[in-house]
């Protein structure tokens, strides 16, 4: 047993606080936004927004409105509307809380690889770069090994970064556990995994 | 100081030579000047230099100007979405430079604010950072070092921006997410050409509620936008 990707997105939900301001990435972060609950959090996009709304309904699509991954998004009542230098400077400036995204790999510095492979079509690292430098925190959400079987937290990572020691905390299909001094501490184990499990399927030295 | 132009040709005469730099807002296909990247099609102009967060779609946006191979590099941070871009890249026919998103954003913040160079922890420890001068600041907690890597202005020979409406003086306003790179591109170039939908009289937008001064602005039309959606993405009525 482990956690599926919803149940991964839930619980990386309960690390959002009341009056968070917060940055989801594509993927599984973007399922977190169902699982808030009553906490008061505004997600940001980007591109220029605080304050992201649902997916329009069908018919109220409107292309001046649109999120980081340019998918056609709505307002709220509390939305803020601000340029892309504006939006990188509340996320360098340390102003938004916590960024929650995924990733290839991830190792026991807290280094974060997930923007290119070497050999594969490189798209580019859009605002990972600069969400991982800048915000509070930073929370990976990915599944703890590849489709090969391979642990995705190493020791050192293979791939080339997206940000050198960024990673404050890693939630996977397995568990979840912290970057410490000295490599990755465990936190908990999804349900049905034990601590032996969890080690076994980690490269990376668990403390 | 008259600013409107009939028509984007009329608004880029004289503007426009091979081998120039060029700074255009949108993300994505929202907010992109469209009609003025297709003036540009039509004008010939090659060997064009692209500050751009993205290349546009194989036929809309700056993807035109690559199936004429009107471009010879592209800086940007993301350009996943244009096949024919990654043809050309792979076969070595089109250079490209990746910049963090926020990092091109205030490359062209500071070129138009007159800021050769900042400081900024985007990208330190990777690749990006190779080459580029390193500086500590006291920044961290009690006063500890950070390191940060220094990224350049940029200063671009012509920007082509859109916004949502313009009075006669070139005061701008832009509407919801199709803001975004299009200020800070406006600023950074010698020369700004904004399409607007719609020229409004002087005096009739709020001066507390202006995006962008007028002062930034030379030339400005007025047009039909097409507006592509990207990813159309809706939720069920219930």
């Amino acid at each position: 047993m482990a956690w599926d990707r919803n149940q991964m997105a839930e619980r990386a939900a309960q690390e959002l606080e009341d009056g968070m301001y917060v940055n989801l990435g594509i993927g599984i972060p973007t399922l977190v936004a169902n699982y808030v609950g009553d906490k008061d959090i505004t997600l940001q996009s980007e591109n220029g927004m605080l304050g992201m709304g649902p997916f329009p309904y069908e018919g109220d699509e409107d292309p001046d409105l649109i999120n980081a991954g340019k998918q056609t998004i709505t307002e709220l009542n509390r939305t803020a509307y601000f340029d892309s230098a504006t939006s990188f400077g509340m996320i360098r400036g340390g102003k938004i809380a916590a960024a929650i995204l995924g990733a290839m790999e991830v190792d026991e510095k807290g280094d974060l690889a997930n923007w290119m492979i070497p050999g594969k079509l490189v798209k580019g690292m859009g605002g990972a770069m600069d969400l991982v430098a800048g915000v509070g925190r930073v929370i990976v959400v990915m599944d703890h090994t590849n489709k090969h079987g391979d642990s995705k937290l190493l020791r050192e990572c293979t791939l080339p970064l997206t940000g050198k020691g960024v990673v404050d905390r890693i939630i996977t299909n397995l568990g979840v556990l912290d970057v410490v001094e000295g490599g990755l501490k465990i936190v908990e184990t999804a349900d049905g995994v034990t601590e032996d499990d969890l080690r076994a399927a980690t490269q990376a030295t668990i403390v | 100081m008259q600013k409107i132009y009939p028509d984007a040709a009329s608004a880029l005469d004289g503007l426009l030579h091979d081998g120039m730099f060029i700074a255009a807002g949108g993300f994505g296909l929202c907010g992109i000047p469209e009609l003025l990247l297709a003036a540009i099609k039509d004008a010939g102009t090659k060997d064009l230099t692209f500050a751009s967060n993205n290349a546009g779609v194989d036929d809309f946006g700056i993807g035109i100007l690559l199936q004429t191979r009107q471009v010879k590099k592209m800086i940007s941070s993301y350009v996943g979405e244009n096949a024919e871009f990654m043809r050309q890249y792979l076969s070595g026919e089109l250079e490209l430079e990746f910049n963090p998103q926020g990092t091109l954003a205030e490359r062209m913040r500071s070129g138009g604010c007159g800021i050769p160079g900042f400081y900024t922890k985007t990208g330190v420890g990777t690749v990006i950072a190779d080459g580029k001068d390193h500086k500590e600041f006291p920044t961290g907690e009690n006063g500890a070092m950070e390191t940060y890597i220094m990224e350049e202005g940029i200063f671009a020979d012509l920007s082509i921006v859109k916004a949502w409406k313009a009075d006669e003086t070139g005061n701008l306003v832009f509407r919801k997410t199709a803001r975004n790179f299009n200020p800070p591109a406006a600023m950074c170039g010698k020369t700004c050409v904004v399409e607007v939908e719609e020229i409004v009289p002087t005096g009739s937008l709020d001066p507390d509620n202006i995006h962008l001064p007028g002062i930034y602005v030379h030339r400005i039309i007025q047009g039909e936008h097409e507006k592509r959606i990207e990813q159309r993405t809706v939720r069920e009525r219930t």
